[in-house]
């Protein structure tokens, strides 16, 4: 069973590549490798939440009133996780800034419940939130990667704002960021980057 | 099951599920917000000495400052803080805040060291919600640009100077992104031209 939930997650139903959605967040956030990696780790936190929390009372909730429900539900849920983040670590907070509490419009996680979670049991839901939100911070951190290379001459920028001021060195200046190529940190450049991605998944999926 | 079933059955979940996290976010709020303020507070703290650059004070910092009513320089909206670094009860230095309503997206919060002489010790962006990636390297965090203010006075830099190379002045910007600086910049110096108007009130 769990089987299947990881190659839907990571490949097959993959979130930012097959089913494009959270799209909005994809491309605003990936400028760097450390948003990616902040940005992804909450959304599967919240994808976990919400679909744990969705598929106990999926037999409660009324056919024509599901979406403002599972939209409650979410809402609350990254609000709590917005609060505990800013408790526990205001660099971390401030890093992500925006970011968090716009997890609330990530189609994914509205996808998701309503897809898998109001139609199947709680551990299946689990999983399958968990493997949906790692599919997609693959994706990030790879577009995350891409960009900030080309477009700032970095990799990890800003990574000791997540894990502590003693890991600055992990900064790795690959070329001067003034001579990087800034379309690839303009939106643009996250559509490109991510297009890339998409025709690789699917000149390997034509290959097999 | 008839219409009216279905409906109270609609509004009886919404509601319930409404009440379970208006309670689960109380909780969450009351027991984040101390933590939170308590953040708020350390962060100042560093960040009032981080701009003062090592100016030697002796006096309680944090808990040594005058309020500021909303005016047309430094256009707050609410009352802040002007806190006042003091060595042996003689005024070191004083940091002012003030607002920049005029960036790319919503208000960016500066706070300025200004020394008894009228120059800038240094400046720090201390709340912004600019575009990351492109207007936000006015971040101390993401890039030195705002740096470029330290040791600028009324006295010691032209009115052009207070500009992006863009506009003919000094200032460095970044293509696509030159509404966020010329803002900073505006407040800055509205801050340094709010400080000469007002030194009587400072100087007690």
């Amino acid at each position: 069973m769990i089987k299947e939930q990881i190659q839907d997650g990571l490949w097959k139903q993959n979130a930012g590549l097959v089913q494009l959605l959270g799209l909005c967040p994809t491309l605003a956030v990936t400028v760097n490798i450390t948003n990616g990696v902040a940005l992804g780790v909450a959304t599967i936190f919240v994808m976990m939440l919400a679909n744990v929390s969705i598929s106990p009372i999926r037999n409660y909730v009324p056919e024509s009133a599901r979406v403002p429900i599972f939209i409650l539900v979410i809402a609350g849920l990254v609000t709590i996780v917005d609060l505990s983040i800013n408790a526990l670590s205001k660099p971390l907070y401030d890093a992500l800034g925006i970011f968090i509490p716009l997890i609330v419009t990530n189609c994914i996680v509205l996808a998701r419940v309503e897809a898998f979670a109001s139609k199947n049991a709680t551990l299946p839901s689990l999983y399958d939130g968990f493997f949906m939100g790692f599919g997609l911070t693959i994706v990030l951190i790879i577009l995350g990667a891409v960009r900030e290379i080309v477009g700032n001459g970095t990799l990890f920028q800003n990574l000791h704002f997540l894990i502590g001021d003693k890991y600055q060195f992990l900064t790795i200046q690959i070329f001067d960021s003034s001579d990087g190529f800034l379309l690839a940190a303009l939106p643009p450049g996250a559509f490109i980057a991510l297009s890339a991605l998409i025709l690789f998944l699917n000149l390997v999926n034509q290959k097999r | 099951m008839s219409e009216y079933k279905i409906i109270l059955k609609t509004i009886s979940i919404i509601s319930f599920l409404g009440l379970i996290f208006a309670i689960s976010l109380s909780i969450t709020f009351e027991k984040s917000n101390p933590l939170i303020e308590q953040n708020k507070i350390d962060f100042k703290t560093n960040l009032l000495n981080e701009i003062l650059n090592g100016l030697d004070y002796d006096n309680d910092l944090i808990n040594t400052y005058i309020g500021v009513k909303p005016n047309e320089l430094l256009k707050n909206k609410t009352e802040t803080n002007a806190y006042l670094a003091k060595k042996n009860n003689i005024l070191q230095a004083i940091l002012i805040e003030s607002v920049a309503p005029d960036g790319y997206s919503g208000d960016i919060t500066i706070l300025t060291a200004i020394n008894s002489g009228g120059e800038i010790i240094g400046s720090r962006i201390i709340d912004h919600k600019e575009t990351p990636g492109l207007g936000d390297y006015i971040d101390q965090k993401k890039s030195t640009w705002v740096f470029n203010f330290n040791g600028m006075s009324l006295s010691n830099s032209a009115d052009f100077d207070w500009r992006v190379r863009k506009d003919q002045g000094t200032f460095d910007y970044k293509a696509g992104a030159t509404i966020t600086p010329r803002a900073v910049i505006n407040s800055v110096k509205n801050t340094l031209i709010f400080y000469k108007e007002n030194r009587e009130l400072f100087n007690d």
